[in-house]
């Protein structure tokens, strides 16, 4: 009986994941081409933005990781 | 055209103006009176305390730059019809999308947590369990929407947005100095004691609670739903404008009523202060106990929305408030997970609180820069924004703001993350 319970929700979770993949790769597509004009300067800032924040996000991470240690 | 019929049609077109702009407030109003959630009093009760009315003008210097972010937020939503997580992944692709989405997720979920810290201590001053106000909180949100219909959803919150001016009675009991309010507060200055860490921590936090990121979400997703259209703009600008003077006031008589009783005590919370309040005056400290829960409430209802609306606005869902349950089953759904699971996180014994509390603001730092960013770079595209651009006058406040906000806020979160680290 549990194996049986098992086996549907794991059919049902493998299901809804494999949905939202699919969902996810959809709007990944629609929306592949940017639609705001930037200029070469703004593309150069954004990247600059992108390399702040991940390294923002790395500080949060590795403070968050030794807090809970 | 003689006196008496002048008269009587000026009275016409401005009671026709003043129904058009009861038909069209709502966003900005709400969005602003909500920035002064559970986490905001509870800064404006620690400044007042610290401080006393030291920090007022910096207040009221917050309220035309709130104004000038969301007000963008308008104009970018009556044209564009679209909410701002869409919008960002229309304009600049699926990364910044994506970081945009999931980052608002995050922040709004550790922020909803927050309220339901802030309403929780301020019903244990009645001595109303936490479970008690967490099933009490998720009904009313639960009955607010439950009817399908955005405008019932609206008057309620405004109703809510009403309560949060308890401050301003509480201020007045209180009986401060007219005199030493306009001397030390109103006229810019650093307190004695000169511009000290701690002094920048909290010049820091106030700008954190009063520009925070999923008011921008919030704001322009509120004008889709509500049907805003481009020759509401106007309107819709008042509604902000009026919204961004109640936060100010709303912080401004917080502050007083602190700076005046609380002076130099160390407040951690406002619901400290208002056990404080409470041992000196029973009814200031009820109203303020009153207000905190409100303002955490007022909180919840719209960073819940703001997180439903940019998922439904990504995802495809049907996600309207004018929408029955059946209809956007995926957007009630979010908006309810949401919801019970930050509840329930308060009620767990032992959970991280103070940790949650401390990196939500922290987090929230990530995701301001891109979300002004944006939507600056949003509302210079002519192609889009046609005559509703930006114009010189604007670029310049809104780019300004930006760039110090940003710089700032990256410094908050380095000192609160590694304290001592900027001394």
């Amino acid at each position: 009986m549990g194996e049986m319970i098992f086996s549907v929700l794991s059919r049902r979770i493998a299901g809804f994941v494999g949905n939202m993949v699919s969902q996810i790769s959809a709007i990944n597509k629609k929306y592949a081409t940017p639609h705001v004009k930037t200029t070469p300067a703004v593309r150069v800032a954004l990247v600059f933005l992108r390399f702040y924040l991940l390294a923002l996000v790395g500080i949060l991470v590795y403070k968050f990781i030794t807090l809970v240690h | 055209m003689n006196f008496w019929a002048r008269l009587f049609y000026n009275w016409r077109r401005v009671w026709k103006a003043l129904k058009l702009y009861g038909i069209i407030a709502g966003p900005g109003i709400i969005v602003m009176v909500a920035d002064n959630d559970a986490g905001g009093i509870t800064t404006y009760a620690a400044t007042g305390a610290k401080f006393g009315y030291s920090l007022l003008w910096f207040l009221i210097l917050l309220g035309p730059i709130a104004f000038f972010i969301q007000e963008m937020t308008v104009r970018l939503g009556a044209v564009t019809k679209r909410g701002h997580a869409e919008s960002i992944f229309h304009g600049f692709g699926p990364f910044w999308g994506w970081f945009s989405l999931v980052d608002l997720i995050l922040v709004d979920w550790l922020t909803l947590i927050t309220e339901f810290i802030g309403m929780t201590a301020a019903m244990s001053i009645f001595h109303v369990p936490p479970l008690v106000t967490v099933l009490f909180v998720i009904l009313i949100m639960g009955m607010m929407i439950v009817r399908g219909n955005y405008w019932t959803w609206e008057k309620i919150a405004l109703f809510f947005c009403a309560v949060n001016l308890v401050y301003i009675p509480c201020a007045f009991i209180v009986r401060p100095s007219i005199s030493n309010i306009l001397s030390n507060g109103l006229i810019p200055h650093i307190p004695a004691g000169g511009f000290t860490n701690s002094f920048f921590f909290f010049l820091m936090a106030n700008i954190g609670t009063t520009i925070a990121p999923w008011m921008v979400f919030f704001q322009q997703s509120a004008v889709v739903d509500k049907g805003i259209q481009e020759k509401d703009i106007f309107w819709g600008r008042i509604d902000t404008f009026i919204g961004s003077m109640f936060t100010v006031i709303v912080a401004a008589f917080c502050i007083i009523v602190t700076g005046t009783l609380l002076r130099g005590v160390d407040i951690r919370d406002a619901a400290e202060a208002a056990v404080q309040l409470m041992g000196i005056n029973k009814y200031l400290g009820t109203l303020l106990a009153i207000g905190l829960f409100d303002a955490g409430l007022l909180g919840a209802i719209c960073i819940s929305l703001a997180s439903s609306w940019a998922f439904g606005e990504v995802f495809g869902w049907a996600h309207s408030l004018n929408s029955k349950i059946r209809e956007a089953q995926w957007f009630y759904a979010f908006y309810f997970f949401a919801l019970v699971s930050a509840g329930a996180v308060v009620l767990i014994p032992g959970a991280p609180l103070v940790l949650i509390t401390l990196f939500v603001q922290v987090i929230a730092v990530t995701l301001l820069p891109a979300s002004l960013v944006f939507l600056i770079l949003m509302l210079n595209n002519k192609e889009s924004m046609g005559k509703y651009k930006n114009n010189v006058f604007q670029n310049i406040a809104n780019v300004t703001i930006a760039a110090v906000i940003i710089v700032l806020s990256t410094m908050y979160a380095i000192s609160t993350l590694f304290p001592g680290i900027l001394r």
